[in-house]
């Protein structure tokens, strides 16, 4: 099996798997103040003072989640009040779920993927208050989007930047200074870690309403017992996530590959270095995904939720490639891949196009 | 030797779940949301598998059990989600018990900012819900009633049976909140008359992060969600499923379900050596949960005089708690103790106890000395200096 599916879900990382195992072993309740509690405290404020430090924010300010999903939710639903949502076309399901149920106004992108700044000023000058929702890197085509200047125009009319890291955070450097951004979300199995943790962190002095009511843990934040090996795991693999130059070059190559046979790509401009979204005009997706599957290849047609049903992308329909939206896969290397695992793509993909051209 | 006796805060981690979960964190990583090719197929097959030994655990079909993240946000998710989805529009009352968890009386109090009624309801001395009482209130259309079957701190069983009888007959939704008791006592979700239930798998030897919601189907009990995504868990929860989470918390259940009556037959005996050495040891102890039925494992003591916080820094080799572990940092004393009538005095020389899958007829032994040393200790001497709790001396 030949895995490029990384954006769906990275593969564990030993590091991080040795942590999960090192929690599962350790007794205890974070919240209980016997020895045992205080055992599962200190692994969860470790990992807590890990992830925060690498984003560049103080450990009070990182919230643990279940995951990106919550993190987004949270983010948005804990800072909207009073503010009128703004979310980018290219957003994530659960942004644009989140975003959707509080009367949010999409801000188009560009045929580039990026966010639209000219529109993006227009709206803020329009609205009162808003609270803006972009993603750093977007999970279909691996497009970074300007956080940077986004969050500067978004501070000068007084509205607040959420953006979702989830695909980003450990393939590419960043803070929460860098991006400007006032919140972040994150996932720890789209890094290497483990599924069933996820945080949103908060620039200084930012309150959060609690979404999910309960024990008073997170600082009232965010009710529940922490899933300390999800956690541990996560800062674990955070840790261990570093540098990607290598996978921009697997994936240099294995893109060049897809373009001398017919592919066209989706969003070639500034974006991940793993990330390739390839369309080959009138050829479906599913019917190509399904003949990599057969030969061993594990890609997708879009972004892994609910169904395993291929819908039109509405990420390649808001960058105005309409035609090509039921027509591109994606191509995401995880941390561990091969050059051998980019040839073997080649082959299958060579493969299936003459099959198709013979057809 | 460090004795553990906090497991109804969480239990250590059953070494047949870790090996059951174990592939899920190696070569089987997939998404199980990726459909599209084997590695998310073995994934999702995995997931769906655990799916069906937890219903079977409290005798669910397996499409009514929405996974969560714990059973914190499966009983935000019932409680909010049916308030959300049912609207103003019809009764608002819902009515919950002054000894519930933290989770769900918050959960029902925050309904109350969004023009809903929440109503507390006490409890009798004895920790169970009065049955009249309840019955007076729901004379008051409501939309939900929320009751626990067991209690996190005292172990006390309530009649779910009546209490839902009494919320259909008055037309309103019912839940429980089955985190302590799941796994522990017989369930059967559909004898018992419960719409919707809230399970855990980290209080039942599974591993922390994971949880459920029963959502009856037949009739459909329909929830708003308390976050939209993906899509994932037929809509009611977005969120990618943690394929070895699932799994591990499968493992608890199917392990709970065979071995429940052979654990119960192991602990409850346990649970009285306990009480018989420390009755023996310390005259005047008082168990506040003898006078109703409860979980087998569970004891709450209150020690003559004798304050709980400055028992448990006395006996550094022993894990055991005041109260519920969220709240366990807080100096205030057990609201549900209080509910139950005890003084704030009372309730502060109260400690809670439990006894798990792994404890040891030795550790019982030893968990007994050092209690009763440190009450000797503590008593023996000069009156105790007021500590922290100092602001309860007068009461």
């Amino acid at each position: 099996m030949i895995y490029l599916d990384a954006n769906a879900t990275e593969p564990l990382r030993p590091q991080a798997r040795l942590a999960v195992l090192e929690a599962l072993d350790l007794l205890g309740n974070p919240s209980s103040v016997h020895s045992a509690g205080r055992a599962a405290r200190k692994m969860l404020e470790a990992a807590r003072a890990g992830i925060s430090a690498r984003f560049g924010a103080r450990p009070a300010d990182l919230v643990f989640t279940s995951g990106g999903t919550e993190a987004n939710h949270l983010a948005i639903a804990g800072l909207a009040a009073g503010r009128q949502v703004i979310y980018g076309a290219t957003e994530h399901d659960a942004v644009r779920a989140a975003a959707a149920g509080r009367d949010g106004m999409v801000l188009p992108v560009l045929a580039s993927g990026e966010a639209d700044l000219p529109a993006l000023a227009e709206r803020l000058r329009r609205t009162g208050p808003a609270l803006v929702c972009l993603m750093h890197a977007n999970n279909e085509t691996g497009v970074l989007n300007p956080i940077a200047e986004a969050a500067a125009l978004c501070h000068a009319h007084g509205a607040r930047l959420h953006v979702d890291a989830v695909q980003s955070a450990g393939r590419i450097g960043f803070s929460m200074q860098s991006l400007g951004a006032d919140s972040l979300a994150l996932s720890g199995h789209k890094l290497g870690g483990p599924k069933g943790a996820g945080a949103l962190i908060l620039a200084p002095d930012i309150g959060l309403a609690a979404q999910i009511a309960g024990g008073g843990q997170e600082q009232g934040r965010r009710g529940g017992t922490p899933a300390l090996p999800a956690i541990a795991g996560f800062a674990a693999a955070l840790e261990a996530a570093g540098d990607t130059t290598h996978l921009a070059a697997l994936r240099d190559h294995a893109e060049a590959a897809a373009v001398a046979l017919g592919a066209i790509i989706c969003g070639a401009g500034d974006r991940l270095p793993n990330t390739t979204c390839l369309a080959w005009p009138g050829r479906r997706a599913d019917t190509q995904v399904i003949a990599l599957d057969l030969a061993g290849i594990a890609v997708s047609a879009g972004a892994a939720c609910s169904s395993g049903k291929v819908a039109r992308s509405h990420v390649l329909e808001a960058m105005g490639l309409r035609d090509l939206a039921g027509c591109a896969i994606r191509v995401s290397l995880p941390w561990n891949v091969t050059r051998p695992d980019i040839d073997g793509f080649i082959h299958a993909l060579t493969a299936h196009s003459a099959r198709v051209q013979a057809a | 030797m460090i004795v553990y006796l906090d497991n109804q805060a969480t239990t250590p981690t059953d070494p047949r779940v870790m090996a059951a979960a174990r592939p899920y964190y190696e070569s089987l990583f997939g998404n199980p949301h990726s459909t599209e090719h084997d590695l998310g197929r073995a994934s999702a097959e995995a997931v769906e598998s655990a799916r069906q030994d937890i219903a079977s655990l409290i005798g669910a079909e397996p499409r009514e059990i929405i996974l969560t993240s714990g059973a914190t946000e499966a009983n935000n998710l019932a409680i909010k989600g049916a308030a959300r989805f049912a609207g103003l529009a019809g009764p608002r009352r819902i009515i919950t018990f002054a000894t519930e968890h933290k989770c769900v009386l918050e959960s029902v109090r925050d309904l109350g900012a969004e023009g809903f009624e929440p109503l507390i309801l006490p409890v009798r001395p004895n920790g169970l819900i009065d049955l009249d009482t309840l019955e007076a209130a729901l004379r008051t259309p409501t939309l939900l009633v929320s009751a626990m079957a067991a209690n996190n701190e005292t172990g006390i069983l309530q009649d779910i049976a009546a209490i839902a009888a009494l919320a259909h007959r008055a037309g309103a939704l019912f839940h429980t909140d089955l985190a302590q008791a799941a796994g522990k006592i017989p369930i059967d979700v559909a004898a018992l008359g419960i719409q919707l239930a809230s399970i855990s798998a980290h209080k039942i030897y599974g591993p922390k992060g994971i949880g459920a919601l029963y959502l009856r189907r037949r009739p459909r009990v329909r929830l708003a969600p308390l976050f939209s995504g993906g899509g994932q868990e037929r809509g009611v929860r977005s969120g990618t499923v943690p394929a070895p989470l699932a799994v591990g918390f499968g493992e608890a259940c199917r392990l709970a379900r065979s071995e429940m009556a052979q654990d119960s037959a192991r602990i409850s005996p346990l649970r009285a050596r306990l009480a018989d050495h420390l009755h023996a040891l310390i005259p005047g102890l008082i168990e506040n949960n003898a006078a109703a039925p409860h979980l087998p494992g569970a004891l709450s003591l209150r020690f003559p005089g004798v304050r709980a916080l400055d028992l448990i820094g006395a006996s550094p080799g022993l894990c055991v708690s005041t109260g519920s572990a969220c709240t366990s940092a807080d100096i205030a004393p057990s609201y549900v103790l209080s509910a139950m009538g005890l003084s704030p005095l009372q309730a502060a020389c109260s400690l809670r106890l439990g006894i798990g899958r792994f404890t040891s007829a030795a550790e019982i032994d030893h968990a007994a000395q050092m209690l009763a040393d440190a009450f000797h200790h503590l008593s023996g001497g000069a009156p105790r200096q007021p500590t922290s709790t100092s602001h309860l001396a007068e009461a």
